[in-house]
């Protein structure tokens, strides 16, 4: 398009400027919307990605609202006339224009990836093939190991089993200490699972034949939901435990009763419902791999209480 | 006028009926080798298969529409949803697709028909063979493949039964030969692109539809081995027993991720390219107006393909991939957007100051470009790590996805069937079904999969047949979404059958379109241009230009009339 005078009046360049106005505050408006969406966040990983969630939302607005607003305005104003079969004012295309949006763009993915990158520095959300040098976050505290070691989860068809070695305390509830860096090593006795915790941001596959570690800090108390987040079979909806975030003294106190319980089964949803399907109490469909055990544990725990997210 | 005894001597005279003729129904049920036969038998299969997916589709969200597992056990669930996919991607996105560009190729090229014609119709004979596979696995003892159209192992070697013909076995087979078809529909497409132009038509003047296919066909030739070489180990480790991804045999499940996504994030600009294509031969005709910047919308799809084969790990953030490789997928995943942009802002920049016409045809367009600007955005939010992490697996892809998918590749589907409808049926299309169809697609489509966003903000997985109660409301709104774009079809269908029978005549150039395939009779006979191959003078969408695309354009459209 040649910038000649007459396209551009003033009366229309002020109209572009207050829209774009009206767009940026619209668009600052939106990324300040980001915490209603999300599940409270209990990790301190969770306001960096929140951080960076609200900021992608808010560039995400402007360039949708953008593109739509072209879209509305041609479908209103640029309508042909209803007998009207001529052609309009042939526009190949412009050099300039081009290279302006190929490199605005590229210089805008390019400072989201370099946030983001920053942001993954931060949260020192480290692999396993790294995960013996993983960098401290700046908002946690050192990572001190638990006295003696970490908590070992253990994914199976269809339940969670968290075991404290030192404390010799088993349970089907995950118990975490406020404000603590401590390490997860998660193991899957079957197929691929998923440790997802929404409240925390945080999820990680946990693969069959290795040993992953994954590092977090929680950082509010409450009680939140675990998920499995990869497909591993029939009751794969069903596969949720509880986690429980309390204070230091309280998670100490918790260990030491929970030693002293003997062992029974712990929670299965998936066992519950095969032994129903067993008796004929619920339908069945097509074939399944039968539930493994409910694993022994001083602790079943809930998964059924009310929970914060 | 020309007789009925005009088209019964180029009966006689061709190999094979006229498309169009009358009386000659059966050749859609035949090993036809023409294209134009083969296009729509690719197009009515798919559509039967559409309707087959979103049938389960409906029983998944009928699921879904309460918490609790209900409606079916959840193994009926997990197969349903399985075969949702399975079907949609392999037996009604893909064909259809493909059916397009058989009709489309030969016909904007100005070639006679596809290079190789019974390649072409052996490619789409296999579709039927694997969809009746894929069907009967639903009869098999044990029932349909049940994990997932990804089949991760080691979940997907379970074999509950110990069949060795068991529903993942099928799955496996109708997946290999789904891939053998496509690759041979490749052969195909990439050879006439490149080897069967007309005089003139060099590849600067080539419309960009047939750049967007050969770019996505491209993909099908450099990603598709390393699926299939990654099923075939699948099926070796379902059925011989051998260990490629059993980790108790020392081998690595993750080895089949790496597979299965580097074909499979590049299957879909396999999908979306063609679609782009579509967008960038209608804005023009709609809006009376030269496509903006035509060099750059054309090298934008072969960056797309470049940058598709390098993208494949940001499905697999959460694996246990180390650091550097997410940052590094993550940066190449992010610059799709750049060649993406130029697309969007040279479709935006051909509407601006157009002259629009909103028939069924172009409004499918606007909708599919609204809808695919919606999948933009969320898409560089999955591309970052760390806000990646936290969606993964949930309904927030799955809403990701079906924007993409149905919102913009579908409905960019849609609009390509009404504006060739014309040309390839010799009928005109009732603009009044179309437009109900238009909006009932539209408002299904965001109250359908919108919603899937904030359930996935929440946590909520995918692939659960059932969940906590805090995610009713928005998959409620969700479900009634998808009965909505089950009733959409209703007009689509009614309108393609009764237009097909008794819609008024089609001319051959009903929306005033420039391009070789609209100066052929409708329907165009069965040799496109026979003896009348024109040739090309000036590049595409010269609107409001004056310049004629072929040398003696009037003398060439009255000798095709008459022939």
């Amino acid at each position: 398009m040649t910038t000649t005078p007459q396209r551009f009046p003033l009366p229309r360049l002020i109209g572009l400027a207050v829209w774009l106005v009206l767009l940026t505050l619209l668009s600052v408006w939106m990324g300040a919307q980001v915490p209603r969406w999300l599940p409270v966040s209990a990790s301190s990983a969770a306001p960096l990605v929140d951080g960076l969630f609200g900021f992608e939302t808010a560039v995400a607005t402007f360039v949708f609202v953008g593109v739509v607003s072209v879209m509305v305005w041609v479908v209103l104003f640029n309508r042909a006339e209803k007998y009207d079969m001529s052609d309009a004012e042939p526009i190949e295309g412009n050099t300039t224009l081009e290279i302006v949006w190929t490199v605005i763009p590229l210089v805008l993915v390019m400072a989201i990836a370099a946030y983001t990158i920053q942001v993954n520095r931060e949260i020192g959300l480290i692999g396993p093939m790294d995960h013996a040098h993983g960098p401290a976050t700046a908002k946690s505290a050192p990572a001190t190991p638990l006295p003696g070691g970490e908590v070992q989860v253990i994914a199976r068809q269809w339940s969670w089993e968290f075991r404290y070695p030192v404390a010799g305390v088993s349970s089907t509830e995950l118990h975490l200490p406020l404000d603590r860096r401590l390490g997860l090593q998660l193991e899957s006795d079957d197929v691929i699972h998923g440790f997802y915790v929404p409240a925390f941001r945080l999820k990680q596959q946990v693969i069959p034949g290795r040993s992953i570690t994954l590092f977090l800090t929680a950082t509010r108390p409450g009680r939140y939901r675990l998920r499995d987040s990869e497909y591993s079979g029939t009751w794969f909806a069903a596969n949720q435990a509880d986690v429980v975030v309390e204070s230091e003294e309280a998670y100490q106190d918790w260990l030491r009763r929970a030693s002293r319980l003997p062992l029974q089964p712990g929670l299965s949803d998936a066992a519950r419902e095969y032994a129903q399907q067993l008796s004929g109490e619920r339908r069945s469909g097509y074939a399944t791999i039968e539930p493994a055990q409910p694993p022994l544990v001083n602790v079943p725990g809930s998964n059924t209480l009310p929970h914060d997210g | 006028m020309t007789s009925t005894a005009g088209v019964e001597s180029r009966i006689l005279r061709a190999p094979h009926p006229v498309p169009g003729a009358p009386d000659n129904w059966k050749r859609f049920f035949s090993f036809n080798t023409d294209a134009k036969v083969i296009g729509i038998q690719y197009i009515a299969t798919a559509l039967f298969f559409l309707l087959v997916g979103g049938l389960l589709a409906m029983i998944m969200r009928g699921e879904l529409i309460t918490p609790e597992a209900d409606l079916v056990d959840r193994t009926v669930y997990n197969g349903l949803y399985t075969m949702h996919g399975t079907i949609m991607l392999f037996l009604f996105i893909f064909p259809v697709l493909n059916g397009l560009n058989n009709l489309l190729i030969p016909c904007m090229i100005g070639a006679p028909d596809m290079a190789f014609p019974k390649l072409n119709a052996a490619a789409f004979w296999l579709v039927p063979v694997f969809g009746v596979i894929l069907m009967a696995s639903f009869l098999v003892p044990g029932g349909p493949a049940s994990s997932g159209w990804w089949s991760y192992p080691p979940v997907s070697l379970q074999n509950p039964l110990g069949h060795l013909i068991n529903g993942e076995a099928l799955w496996i087979l109708a997946v290999a030969l789904s891939g053998i078809s496509s690759i041979m529909g490749a052969v195909n497409f990439v050879t006439t692109i490149l080897r069967m132009r007309a005089p003139g038509m060099t590849l600067t003047r080539m419309p960009i539809f047939c750049w967007t296919a050969f770019s996505a066909q491209t993909i099908q030739l450099i990603g598709l081995p390393a699926l299939t070489g990654g099923a075939v180990m699948l099926l070796f480790d379902l059925v011989v027993g051998t260990s490629f991804y059993r980790p108790e045999g020392g081998g690595d499940p993750v080895l089949y991720q790496h597979f299965f996504w580097f074909y499979s994030h590049p299957a879909v600009y396999v999908i979306i390219l063609p679609v782009f294509g579509v967008f960038s031969e209608l804005f023009p005709v709609y809006a009376r107006k030269p496509l903006f910047g035509y060099p750059f919308v054309a090298g934008a799809s072969l960056v797309i393909v470049g940058l598709s084969l390098i993208v494949w790990v940001h499905h697999m953030f959460p694996s246990g991939v180390p650091q550097w490789m997410r940052d590094a997928f993550m940066v190449t995943t992010m610059l799709i957007a750049v060649p993406t942009g130029i697309k969007v802002f040279a479709w935006l920049a051909t509407l601006w100051g157009g002259k629009l016409r909103l028939n069924t045809a172009m409004l499918f367009a606007l909708g599919g470009l609204f809808n695919f600007v919606f999948a933009g955005v969320t898409g560089i939010m999955l591309a970052t790590v760390p806000v990646d992490i936290h969606v993964n697996n949930t309904y927030f892809v799955v809403g990701h996805f079906h924007y993409v998918i149905y919102g913009a590749a579908t409905m960019g589907v849609y609009a390509a069937i009404y504006h060739w409808f014309p040309k390839f049926t010799g009928h005109m299309y009732y603009e009044g079904l179309g437009k109900l169809h238009f909006l009932l697609t539209f408002i299904g489509t965001n109250l359908n999969f919108f919603p899937m966003h904030p359930l996935g903000l929440m946590g909520m997985p995918r692939r659960v047949s059932s969940y906590d109660p805090e995610f009713a409301f928005w998959n409620v709104i969700a479900s009634l979404g998808a009965f909505l774009l089950g009733v959409s079809i209703i007009p689509f269908l009614l309108n393609l059958v009764s237009s097909w029978v008794r819609g008024a005549k089609a001319p051959a150039n009903p929306w005033n379109a420039i391009g070789l395939e609209w100066l052929l009779p409708s329907p165009p006979p069965a040799e496109n241009f026979e003896e009348h191959v024109p040739t090309v003078i000036s590049g595409p969408y010269g609107y409001g230009t004056g310049r004629p695309l072929v040398e003696h354009q009037e003398e060439i459209e009255r000798a095709l009339l008459q022939a």
